[in-house]
């Protein structure tokens, strides 16, 4: 596939994805206040917190719901922040929501084609590709999409928005609530998506262990504010980061 | 034991029965015929009922054991040849269908409720579009069986305008008004749509019987023009410009009605072609995609306003087109004809058929229809015996008549997926 793969961390040049004091509420609920994140072509970059921290509403204000009240979105230097949420999504940002949310009436095959149905090319290609990476799925191909396990539920889930042929791919706490194991086969998936084939990924986790080990940058959201920022090794060592999201030792 | 078992139940069965006949039995106000109101007491047919009730609980128990009817999701020993005769049965009944005219037996009486039933189907169908593959709970449907209805009536009598002229402009102005209604709900779904699209079929209706200077309000509007077959009038006249004249036919009252079930027929099986055809493209498919996730689907860029208002619209146009059928074959419309009742029949067709199943929708329609009309024998006891056959089919087949569920893509082979498979609404 080609797909850009410029090394990690090493554009210094227009980043691919750049909020900058970004703010979005909720009513009068204000979840984010003044998030400033940027997303280079070709890196993994990770969200952490804590729950209610606003990790989701800031994948979800990417794509425009909810929308930001102030601040700036731009992908690729362009300005999405009001465009229309099925505009951002076809504009080469896909995403992997929270809770999976498969279609579970509908077969494998038929959630995938949907992922492939709005960026209106063949899908043949893409169904090859995700079936190469979740070889699970095409034995599953034919079964609806409910009566999947928890962990091939989420390969779907990611499958479905590789579909599209994104540039960025938007994975919304993809080991929720997956056995260990199963939750590192997805990490591993993520991994060889970005090193294989250069595609960039924002990953919100609450596992913040492995989502560190496997990001290049990382973020830590408290409460609507990034208050660190930094390489993913570089914050899993520090001590408060420990103290916060890996139980301490 | 199971004695002991049998006897108190009956018991307590006697006890429900006679909480429910003793005032309703039992007790009765009639007008004395002096006009004045007199109790009437029943206590002997309410004690037959009661001991009825009780006794039947009691040979129950004793025979099968106290089996409560549950829904499982284990296929049942009727699934397999169930299946296999459902394979033949689309078939069969599409010929059966078109055949109906000149099956020897078939009169006038068969052949209204053959339209009656067809009617419902095609009904069916195109609330199906909305509700059952779109997943938008409409409670209001009638409304634009109403408005295709009343555009024919309005332009056949206004402009003189054809049957064949106005059909279809009756199912474009139902069309219009399904954006209309889909533009405010938008953002609802469920309950509140239900609650939202109720009062929109009911303010449709109002504004019918209040409108007086254009529709005649409840008093209806009649002589509305009947279909003539492309330009030739049937009449019992036989002449050469009449249809039984051009074709050098015997006149017979009977060349309309066959002419009108053969044009439901064909409107029926207009809106299966497209539901069918349009349920294997990109906006069929999102449709369904629509139903099971709303998040999910917006994530995956699709447009929900589009998608939801070509839903309306679409289920909107074919409740149209059989308003404007409907306007025609009665000759007179009245607000009467578009309560509430007529959305609930409609829906109580799709949920029973098995929201999304085609040949389940038209199973359902000939059931309900049909059934209202062999019951009628029974008079007072139709509605009984009809809700209690509702009450066994939802039993036995909690997901409607027709549960399995044909993908839209598949590698090599189609293979029907069996509705046990997952729950309703959800994996």
């Amino acid at each position: 596939m080609a797909r850009r793969a410029e090394s990690a961390g090493q554009t210094m040049s227009q980043p691919m994805l750049a909020l900058e004091e970004v703010c979005a509420s909720y009513g009068a609920v204000q979840a984010l206040k003044g998030v400033s994140v940027h997303v280079h072509a070709g890196e993994i970059v990770t969200l952490i917190g804590a729950n209610g921290a606003g990790k989701s509403t800031l994948l979800m204000t990417i794509c425009g719901d909810p929308r930001a009240r102030s601040g700036q979105i731009l992908f690729d230097g362009q300005d999405i922040t009001r465009q229309p949420t099925h505009a951002i999504m076809r504009g080469g940002i896909a995403q992997a929501p929270e809770g999976r949310r498969i279609f579970p009436r509908m077969t494998v095959m038929e959630n995938l084609i949907m992922g492939a149905e709005i960026a209106g090319h063949d899908p043949a290609r893409d169904l090859e590709h995700v079936f190469t990476l979740f070889p699970r799925l095409k034995e599953r191909a034919t079964q609806r999409g409910g009566t999947l396990s928890g962990g091939e539920q989420q390969m779907l889930a990611i499958g479905r928005a590789l579909m599209a042929r994104p540039r960025l791919l938007l994975l919304d706490e993809p080991s929720l609530g997956l056995a260990p194991l199963i939750a590192k086969q997805i990490f591993a998936a993520i991994r060889e998506l970005n090193e294989r084939e250069g595609l960039t990924v924002l990953l919100v986790e609450q596992n913040a262990n492995q989502a560190l080990r496997l990001a290049h940058r990382g973020y830590v959201l408290v409460t609507g504010r990034i208050t660190l920022e930094g390489p993913g090794r570089e914050l899993l060592s520090r001590p408060e980061i420990r103290a916060a999201y890996l139980g301490g030792h | 034991m199971r004695f002991r078992l049998a006897l108190r139940d009956a018991a307590v069965t006697g006890l429900v029965a006679a909480g429910l006949f003793l005032p309703m039995v039992a007790l009765r106000t009639d007008v004395a015929p002096n006009g004045a109101l007199f109790l009437r007491t029943r206590w002997s047919d309410a004690a037959i009922l009661i001991t009825l009730a009780a006794l039947a609980r009691f040979v129950l128990v004793l025979w099968l054991g106290r089996r409560i009817p549950v829904a499982s999701t284990a296929s049942p020993w009727w699934e397999e040849p169930l299946r296999r005769a459902g394979k033949l049965l689309t078939p069969l009944l599409l010929g059966v269908a078109v055949m109906l005219p000149f099956i020897p037996g078939t009169g006038r009486y068969e052949l209204d409720l053959g339209v009656l039933v067809l009617t419902y189907v095609m009904l069916g169908w195109g609330l199906n579009i909305v509700v059952g593959l779109a997943g938008l709970l409409d409670l209001g449907y009638v409304a634009f069986y109403a408005v295709g209805a009343y555009s024919y009536a309005l332009l056949a009598h206004a402009f003189g305008l054809s049957f064949w002229i106005c059909l279809p402009l009756a199912g474009i102005l139902a069309g219009f008004w399904g954006v209309l209604l889909g533009f405010p709900v938008l953002r609802l779904r469920g309950d509140y749509l239900a609650i939202v699209t109720l009062a929109f079929g009911e303010i449709i209706r109002v504004v019918l019987v209040n409108w007086v200077s254009l529709t005649n309000g409840p008093n209806g509007m009649s002589g509305i023009p009947r279909p003539s077959f492309f330009g030739l009038p049937f009449n019992m006249s036989g002449e050469p410009d009449t249809f039984a004249g051009f074709f050098g036919l015997e006149p017979s009252p009977l060349h309309r009605v066959i002419f009108l079930y053969y044009l439901i027929l064909g409107l029926a099986l207009l809106t299966n072609w497209v539901s069918i055809r349009l349920r294997r493209q990109p906006l069929g498919r999102a449709w369904e995609a629509l139903r099971e996730d709303e998040i999910a689907c917006r994530a995956l860029g699709i447009n929900i306003t589009t998608t939801k208002l070509t839903a309306f619209a679409l289920g909107a146009m074919f409740g149209g087109f059989a308003g404007a059928f409907f306007a025609t074959r009665q000759g007179f419309i009245s607000p009467e004809s578009f309560t509430f009742i007529e959305s609930a029949i409609i829906l109580a067709i799709v949920v029973l058929g098995g929201m999304g199943s085609q040949i389940g929708i038209a199973l359902a329609a000939l059931i309900m229809i049909g059934g209202f009309e062999v019951f009628r024998g029974l008079e007072e006891w139709r509605m009984l015996v009809f809700g209690a056959a509702m009450v066994v089919i939802m039993v036995l087949r909690p997901r409607g008549l027709v549960s399995s569920r044909t993908p839209t893509v598949a590698l090599g082979k189609r293979k029907a997926i069996s509705g046990s498979l997952v729950g309703e609404g959800h994996g």
